[in-house]
Order: C-alpha cells, then sequence, then structure tokens
C-alpha cells in the first residue's frame, strides 16, 4: 500500500515540475502501476497454487507418505504412473465418474434448456418462479448433500415415501444410498436436483441473445413453430448450451463435497468417483506418492477440458 | 392500436402458449422446493415427529431442535432435576422434559463465527486483489496478458482434493495448519481468479474517457482510479464480493480435510451433529436451516449478477 501512494507523490509532483517530464513519469508510473496492480495476485497463486502443484509433481515420482515423514524419500521415477494406468480400481472410478458426469450433463441439459425455453414464453410472475428455481444451485452442496440422506432414508424418508405413494411399492423395500444399482442414480438425482437451474440461466442467456427480427421474417417466410424451432432457436443457441455442458462437465468431474456426504463412495466402491478414489489414497491410506500421480493425471484431464472451454467461451464472446 | 398488436403477435406467445408454460415451470419450482421445505419443516419438529412414518406434514412446532444445535446436554435422573432449581428459558424446560439438563454451549456457535471470519477475511483479500489486478489487466497493455488470465483462471480448474494434498504437507511444515489465517489464504487464491474476471468485465465497461478526462484535470492515473473508476465499479465490485463470499461460505472439500478444531468451518460441522442414538434430524436441519438463510438473502439480492457470476464473466446478459 505504501508503494503505492508513494508512486502516485511522485507522480503528483511530476505533475509541478514540467509538462516534459510529466509526461515520461506518467507513462513509466502506468507501466509499473500496472505491475504493481498485477503482481500481488500473481504472488498469492504462486504460493497457493503453483508451488504446491510443482511439489505435487515431485511428490509424484517418490515413495513419500505424509504419515511417515521420517522414512527416507526414495526416487521412483514414473512407476506411479505405469501402476495408476494399469490398475482395474482406478479404471473402475473413471468409469463411475463417466456415469455420474455423463448423465448428470444429459439431464441437467434436457430438463435446463426446457425450462429456459418455458421461462422465455415470459408468463406472468416469471421472474419470481426464476428466482425461487434458482436456489438450489446457490447452496452448499455438502450441507444440502447431507440432508438429502435423511430424504433418502427407507423408513422415514420423504423420497421414498413419495416414490412409494406413486408407484405402490412398499417404501421400505428398496435403499436409494444403500443399493449397488440405485445409489450411482441416488447422486445423479441430487446433483441434477442442484444443478438444472445453472444450465436453465446460461440456456436463458442464449434464448434472449437471439433477436425478435429473425422469428419475424421466419414467419413472413411462413416457416412452422417446429421449423423455427430447429433452424433458429437450438442452432442459435447452442454455443451457450455447450458453455453449460463444459461447465458442469469440468465440474461434476471434480465432483467430490455431495458425493463425500451423500454415499462417501459406498455402498463398496459403486459410486466411487475419481476425487473419492483420490481422498481415500491421500488422506486414508496415506500414500502420499501414489495419490500425487493420480492427482497429476487429474489434473492433466481437467486441464485439457479447461482448454477447450477457453476456446468456447471465446467463440460465445466473439458473437 | 389493433395493427401495433398484430404486428407483435407473430413473435409474442398466445396467452395460452404462456399459461401452458408458466404452469410447467411452476410445477418444476414447487417439486425443486420441497426438499428445501421439508428442511425447514424439520427443524421445527420434535424428534418424534421428524422421524415418524409416514412422514408428517402437519405436526406441533417446537424449538427442541434449535435448543439441541445451540446446547450440549447429559442425561439426569428425575430425582435429580427436581432438586434443581426453577429451568431457565425455553431450552431449560424443553431439555429438562426429557429428563436431561444443559451442560453447556455446542461447538455450532464458534463453527459459524470460523465461517463468518473466514468467509468475510478471505472475500475481502480475493476483491481487493482481483480489483487491482483487473483494472491492471483492463487497462494497461501487460505482456502475455491472455497467458496470464488464464494461468489465473486454470487454478480454478484443479481438483481441491488433488490441491489439498501439498497445501497440507505445506501447512502443517509453516504452522497454518487448522488456522483461520491459513484457510483465509487458501479461499483467497481460490477465489481471486473468480474476482479478477469477473471485475475485468465490469471494468471494461468503464468508459476510459472518464479517466482520461480526469488525467486531464490534473490527477496521476492512480488518483484516477481510485475517485473515477471505482466508484463506476461499486456495482460490479459488490456483486463479484458476493459472489467470493458464497463460494467460502460454502466450501467443503477443503474445510474437512484441512481442518479438525481451531479453524473448522460449519459445512463439515453440521453432518456430524448427533443426539442420542444416531443423528439428531431436527438439530441438523436447524443448523442446516440457519446455515442456508444467509445465502436465500444474497441469492435474491444477486438475481440480476447471477448469470455472469456462475459463468466468470463469459456471459453478461
Amino acid at each position: 500500500m505504501n508503494d503505492l501512494s508513494a508512486s502516485s507523490r511522485i507522480a503528483y509532483q511530476a505533475t509541478l515540475v514540467q509538462p516534459g517530464v510529466v509526461r515520461r513519469i506518467r507513462g513509466l508510473s502506468d507501466k509499473a502501476l500496472a505491475w504493481l496492480f498485477i503482481t500481488p495476485t500473481i504472488v498469492l497463486l504462486l504460493a497457493i497454487n503453483i508451488f504446491p502443484l510443482v511439489w505435487t509433481i515431485y511428490l509424484s515420482f517418490t515413495n513419500y507418505r505424509a504419515n511417515r515423514a521420517n522414512v527416507p524419500i526414495k526416487w521412483l521415477g514414473i512407476d506411479w504412473y505405469q501402476s495408476i494406468l494399469t490398475d482395474p480400481d482406478i479404471w473402475a472410478a473413471m468409469q463411475v465418474t463417466a456415469h455420474f458426469v455423463i448423465w448428470t450433463v444429459i439431464i441437467e441439459t434436457v430438463l435446463g434448456f426446457g425450462l429456459a425455453f418455458l421461462i422465455d414464453k415470459k408468463f406472468r410472475g416469471h421472474g419470481l418462479w426464476t428466482t425461487i428455481i434458482l436456489l438450489p444451485m446457490m447452496l452448499s452442496p455438502a450441507v444440502v448433500g447431507n440432508f438429502w440422506t435423511f430424504l433418502y432414508h427407507p423408513q422415514i424418508g420423504l423420497f421414498n415415501y413419495v416414490v412409494a405413494f406413486f408407484t405402490g411399492r412398499d417404501a421400505s423395500s428398496f435403499q436409494m444410498l444403500g443399493d449397488v444399482t440405485l445409489s450411482p442414480w441416488a447422486i445423479v438425482i441430487v446433483d441434477a436436483w442442484m444443478w438444472t437451474p445453472y444450465v436453465m440461466l446460461i440456456c436463458l442467456a442464449g434464448l434472449r441473445s437471439i433477436p425478435d427480427y429473425i422469428y419475424e421474417a421466419a414467419e413472413v417466410d411462413r416457416a412452422s413453430k417446429w421449423r423455427q424451432f430447429w433452424s433458429i432457436t437450438l442452432p442459435m443457441a447452442l454455443p451457450f448450451i455447450m458453455l453449460a455442458v463444459l461447465f458442469r462437465g469440468i465440474e461434476n468431474f471434480k465432483m467430490f463435497d455431495m458425493v463425500n456426504l451423500l454415499t462417501g463412495g459406498g455402498p463398496g466402491s459403486t459410486t466411487e468417483v475419481a476425487s473419492i478414489t483420490l481422498k481415500r489414497a491421500a488422506f486414508e491410506s496415506w500414500r502420499t506418492g501414489y495419490s500425487s500421480a493420480f492427482a497429476i493425471i487429474l489434473f492433466v484431464t481437467v486441464f485439457g477440458l479447461a482448454n477447450i472451454y477457453v476456446k468456447a467461451l471465446n467463440r460465445v464472446k466473439s458473437r | 392500436m389493433i395493427s401495433a398488436n398484430t404486428a407483435h403477435s407473430v413473435v409474442e406467445p398466445s396467452p395460452g402458449t404462456r399459461r401452458f408454460a408458466g404452469s410447467l415451470v411452476i410445477l418444476y419450482a414447487v417439486i425443486t422446493m420441497i426438499p428445501l421445505v421439508w428442511l425447514g419443516l424439520t427443524s421445527f419438529k420434535s424428534p418424534d415427529d421428524a422421524i415418524s412414518y409416514p412422514p408428517k406434514v402437519l405436526f406441533e412446532p417446537s424449538l427442541e431442535g434449535y435448543c439441541n444445535l445451540f446446547t450440549t446436554r447429559s442425561r439426569q435422573t428425575p430425582e435429580f432435576i427436581q432438586t434443581l432449581g426453577p429451568a431457565q428459558g425455553l431450552c431449560d424446560s424443553i431439555t429438562r422434559d426429557r429428563n436431561m439438563v444443559v451442560a453447556g454451549p455446542s461447538n455450532y456457535v464458534p463453527r459459524f463465527i470460523n465461517s463468518l471470519i473466514i468467509a468475510f477475511g478471505s472475500t475481502v483479500l480475493a476483491v481487493a486483489l482481483g480489483t487491482l489486478s483487473a483494472y491492471g489487466f483492463s487497462r494497461f497493455r501487460v505482456p502475455l496478458k491472455d497467458d496470464l488470465l488464464f494461468f489465473i483462471l486454470s487454478t480454478r480448474m484443479m481438483p481441491p482434493i488433488a490441491v489439498a494434498i501439498p497445501i497440507y504437507l505445506m501447512y502443517r511444515s509453516i504452522g497454518l495448519s487448522d488456522t483461520r489465517l491459513g484457510m483465509i489464504l487458501l479461499y483467497t487464491s481460490v477465489n481471486v481468479s473468480l474476482a479478477v474476471w469477473l471485475l475485468k468485465g465490469f471494468i471494461d465497461e468503464i468508459p476510459r474517457e472518464y479517466e482520461e478526462a480526469a488525467m486531464i484535470d490534473g490527477y496521476t492515473r492512480f488518483q484516477a482510479f481510485v475517485k473515477v473508476v471505482l466508484p463506476q465499479a461499486t456495482t460490479g465490485i459488490a456483486a463479484t464480493a458476493i459472489f467470493c463470499l458464497i463460494f467460502a461460505w460454502n466450501e467443503y472439500a477443503f474445510a474437512v480435510l484441512l481442518t479438525s478444531g481451531n479453524a473448522q468451518t460449519a459445512p463439515p460441522f453440521i453432518p456430524i451433529i448427533i443426539g442420542e442414538g444416531g443423528q439428531d434430524w431436527p438439530a441438523v436441519a436447524a443448523g442446516t436451516t440457519l446455515f442456508l438463510v444467509p445465502i436465500v438473502v444474497f441469492t435474491v439480492l444477486l438475481r440480476k449478477h447471477l448469470l455472469r457470476g456462475i459463468t466468470f464473466g463469459a456471459v453478461r446478459k
């Protein structure tokens, strides 16, 4: 802070001296100011994100265990990477993650786009109802996920009661969180409940970006509503839908909090998404080197997705 | 008048369509609200009502959940309770009806305060750093600007557990484990990427001519930033601050792995509230409700800026 006021004082005093000097000092101070403004952020990110990342890369080549810090560190080369990429348990976790990501994205996109399409009809009170629909996505996934274990309770849960009421089955005859076939769907349902509004909001922006005159022209050409939807609405909203899909894809690939509280990866490992596997290896078995290697593999995967995301983002922006 | 109406009706949906669309959306909204309404109802149920089957929609409201949330209790014999003086306050008498006495305050309030301190601390830091950087990126020719901006965003793409492993080791060796300062710094680093991206969008929208005019009037660049740009960016800064606040408030993964007592926030604490014989659902629901209320208020305040916030400023309108 002192540096900032010092530099401005210098610049201010300079204004009192000579116009020629002023211009030069101001030009200098612009550049100095730019770095002064940006450096603190970069330093923080280097200290809390990049340094740890480099450390993780180093650890991923060693046999280090965080709970046995005194054991001499042995260099293992790429052993962990080889064993992870050939480990059937890891591939099972990746399949669980893929199931979760693909189904949540499909359900959220279909429901979210449908809702946005309906809200775009601007019925009376649509603003209020939109705000109400948006609520779940702002809430803490962990705290809300925890409450869903109550709703999913086979004996006393509201979810089981409602399903039993409509299907005529016995409410305690199925366990959403305890059954190997149902639990992967239990986490999909909660995620869809939370994040459909997210996709809806982005799709709504896409629909509202389509100018009226295009529809007017289509009406003049006597294009049917059906035709208008497939030739105008969907293609023009597509970049927004893609953006929502990529965002949800990345977020759900990293999913931890909600699943950890709903199922903790169980029963067995049927809902063990990649982040849960990572947590179990890093903070329960304390295989730090191994889990570092897995973390790097996950990070590279997400980073690849992020690159695609930024490209899509730029395409949306340039429209 | 009539011709104007027909000209519009080409694009405007018919009243029937609107009603149909409206009823479907309202149906979805009502279904989606059921878990949250149920949460609020459960927080006012007695433990017996909360676990009754079929689930009770009508019940006699009770503050037992809230009492249990804020206190720890110990079971006593009725004879011992008789020897105590008259019950002090509502919670005391509710507890005594269950043959228990209040043993002391629970950890909920300290955890809630931790959440407040960490959320506000990291928000202030992230928004301060973010505003400076956003102005720098918005107004000056910074070498490798796009790469730096992408680098800032990419730090947000890392899975939290992957980040937590080295942070855990680093904090352990420099004494930041389970401290509020450690959590504030960590949340700041996560939030600053959002702050830079959002605020750059907001500052880009402020015409440069304002500052240039101020500088012609004799302001330095820094003075122009403080006196001209900052007041113009107030809305954007406020919206960004609320987004940072919500993230830090809701965060669970780092909190559960890196804190255990001193600096533990509410999200890892609420799921482990237990009563006698399992989870005390009214108390959990009460803790959850109190924890969610601020976010509901903020969501309503933020509704105009939500879209921008959740897309890192990629979609603005």
